[in-house]
């Protein structure tokens, strides 16, 4: 198993399970779990998606199905946001 | 046409009001807004004058698609020398006053002089006065705003004014219209104040009769805005969460520049950040955000309506900040909050609030506290000059008291007035100053965000992210995602980013418009309004023009290569945690590359080819 630290922000909050803190919920999943089988478990969208990040940096479209979570993995959602 | 034709110049020296018409030689090069009026600017004044001189000119100036159908339309700038940067200052707002501008009939006000008393000036389209403003001098922006309403007897007036930061002296006070607005860094309003202008008020019933082909127009204006309303960003992301959203984004990849840019991430970001702004409080149960709003014309209304908690002890005893008001943007609550450690968003709010009815940058606020606490920590500063206060980082009380004692301009206030360059020098530590060319740094660690180093470093107005905002792609994947650690290609995507942006500057559009939409979405518009061919692609010349006039500008005014640096601290500092740990900002990887890309020399002059390439004289 491997336990991973997951957030979500901006309308994706609405996914979190209730009594989740600070946008956060600790996870546990199998080995070799992928970023959408976690985002999956939570019944992200996978569209709505837009920035994933690992551990502050981006993960690009195509290593979301395949890159396997690491244990102490912080991943963090947004869905397309901007500022300035 | 689409330009109005018709400028208005104000002798306030000898309290005269002229009639021009637009040079429209001009305005075929330079298009209108920042590019027309900085060429206008570099005409007229020698660049080497002291900014808060009577020689030197403010510009209020619209761009062609100003208060037209075309969605984010409300915008207008203010351009002149800018007495924080020595620089150029080019400060663009929205709100809905640049549209009445055009709507009475005009494309511009040039200032020149001094008026020997204050005044205001007042537009009700083609009668124009200069009037007595001594009973508002002395008085806020917001005071001024409903003095003149009132006694103008019409609600529909827009007003643009200077507060009493401005009046003091504050070198980076804002010009703020329609309340909540502000044409607000480098200093024009300090510049307005030195001219004895308290405010213009304008007042237009033409509205705008001159679009060249209307039907051409208003099929690329539905077009376009079919493209923001599509747009994930522009048709949900900004309406919904501001641009505050980025507060949790900066700050989780490693980037957001805590307590005077020592850290990279702020512990409290959450606490202040965009989705705080909708959690009810426990006071009342009533979030930060009331609702969102619009400028002009614009179909996207990113901007914030907030309230303060009756409760807090900012606004306690002072029911006149109880209401809704323009609430926080990304830039200002991050100078405000993790720049000075603090993590109240009441007391950000707050700030803000001041900021807008006394008319100041938030943004060099903060820096400038940000750095005076720095100096208060290792004692380079002591109570004695700071009025026997202490400055800690994290004190929202010292956040509060430093805001309120800017405002009266006295004491510690006149020292945080001078921005944080001239008050670390003034103080012995230049280096622990965050600004380029004498302004502040806005919310993005060029440690973390490689290409951003190179836009603040080269930026025409010193430190800013509206020249150059890379972090679009480095962050956010707009257009394409780019790794932000990485320096190779930043050099061509940093001046991809200046030029398109000088263009979009000089349109009259909002630059949040382009999270949607590309030259190629505005050329059509620009095309329908007005004379001549617009493509893309001259839309794009014509910024790398602007760009270059600009450069031009500032090495005329004293500036050399040696002030397209950034501070030690970026430099030679690493970052202590985040994806940018061990990293500091590679920026002589980037710079020669960027200049040859310019056509500049090594020592960034545009050659004599690059000159004649973009027309320049
Ligand atoms: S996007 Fe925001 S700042 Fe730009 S015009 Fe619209 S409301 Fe104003």
């Amino acid at each position: 198993m491997v336990t991973v630290e997951f957030k979500l922000f901006a309308t994706l909050m609405e996914y979190l399970p209730a009594g989740a803190q600070d946008h956060s919920v600790r996870v546990e999943l199998s080995e070799g779990a992928t970023i959408f089988d976690l985002m999956d478990k939570y019944r992200v969208p996978r569209t709505q998606a837009h920035l994933v990040v690992r551990n502050g940096i981006f993960v690009p479209p195509s290593q979301r199905k395949t890159y396997p979570l690491q244990d102490g993995d912080v991943i963090a959602l947004w869905p397309p946001v901007a500022g300035g | 046409m689409s330009w109005a034709g018709k400028i208005l110049r104000v002798n306030l020296t000898q309290g005269t009001c002229t009639v021009e018409a637009l040079n429209r030689q001009w305005a075929q090069e330079y298009l209108g807004q920042r590019g027309l009026a900085t060429k206008y600017l570099s005409e007229e004044i020698d660049h080497r004058v002291d900014p808060l001189s009577p020689e030197n000119k403010m510009i209020m100036t619209t761009g062609p698609l100003t208060g037209t159908m075309a969605s984010t339309s409300g915008r207008y700038s203010v351009v002149t020398k800018g007495p924080l940067t020595n620089c150029v200052a080019c400060s663009n707002s929205g709100g809905f006053f640049g549209a009445e501008m055009d709507f009475a009939g005009w494309d511009m006000f040039i200032f020149e002089g001094k008026s020997p008393k204050p005044v205001y000036l007042s537009v009700m389209n083609d009668i124009v006065e200069l009037l007595s403003a001594e009973e508002i001098w002395g008085t806020s922006v917001w005071h001024t705003d409903e003095w003149l309403h009132a006694k103008h007897q019409d609600p529909m007036v827009r007003v643009a004014a200077v507060g009493r930061a401005a009046e003091a002296g504050c070198l980076y006070a804002a010009i703020v219209n329609d309340q909540h607005r502000a044409a607000g860094r480098s200093g024009v309003g300090t510049v307005m104040a030195s001219k004895n202008l308290k405010a213009v008020l304008v007042r237009g019933t033409k509205g705008i009769d001159n679009v060249k082909d209307p039907a051409k127009f208003m099929n690329a204006v539905n077009a376009g805005k079919k493209v923001l309303a599509d747009n994930a960003v522009t048709g949900q992301g900004l309406p919904t969460y501001g641009t505050q959203v980025l507060m949790n984004v900066i700050n989780e990849i490693g980037a957001l520049p805590t307590r005077n840019m020592r850290e990279v991430q702020f512990e409290g970001a959450q606490s202040v950040s965009g989705e705080a702004m909708h959690e009810k409080r426990a006071s009342d149960g009533k979030p930060n955000l009331t609702s969102n709003a619009g400028c002009f014309g614009c179909t996207i209304a990113c901007g914030r309506i907030s309230t303060v908690d009756k409760g807090h002890f900012s606004v306690e005893n002072k029911p006149d900040y109880w209401g809704s008001s323009g609430g926080l943007e990304y830039e200002a609550a991050w100078a405000l909050g993790p720049d000075t450690g603090v993590d109240d968003l009441d007391a950000l709010t707050y700030t803000n609030f001041l900021c807008n009815e006394d008319g100041f940058d938030p943004i060099t606020f903060g820096g400038t506290l940000a750095a005076a606490i720095e100096l208060f920590n290792m004692g380079a500063l002591t109570t004695e000059q700071t009025d026997g206060r202490e400055l800690n980082f994290g004190s929202a009380e010292t956040l509060v008291w430093a805001v309120e004692a800017l405002v009266k301009g006295e004491g510690f206030g006149k020292d945080l007035g001078l921005g944080s360059k001239r008050l670390c020098e003034k103080y012995g530590h230049p280096e622990l100053s965050m600004t380029v060319k004498g302004q502040e740094f806005p919310a993005y660690d060029p440690r973390g965000i490689q290409g951003m180093g190179l836009a603040y470093a080269t930026s025409n107005r010193g430190a800013c992210h509206l020249r150059g905002y890379t972090v679009a792609s480095e962050v956010l994947g707009i257009p394409e995602k780019t790794d932000p650690l990485e320096t190779e290609g930043k050099a061509g995507l940093v001046k991809a980013f200046q030029d398109a942006t000088a263009a979009v500057d000089s349109s009259g559009l909002c630059l949040f418009s382009t999270f949607a939409w590309s030259l190629e979405d505005i050329a059509p518009q620009v095309d329908g309004a007005c004379e001549g061919d617009w493509t893309a692609e001259r839309m794009l010349e014509l910024g790398e023009r602007v760009w270059n006039m600009e450069r031009d500008f500032n090495m005329r005014a004293g500036l050399t290569a040696a002030d397209d640096t950034l501070p030690k601290r970026l430099l030679k500092e690493a970052a202590k945690t985040g994806p940018a740990l061990g990293c500091v900002n590679d920026l002589d990887k980037m710079l020669p590359e960027y200049y040859e890309l310019r056509g500049w020399t090594s020592d960034g002059v545009p050659t004599e080819s690059t000159r004649q390439r973009l027309g320049l004289s």
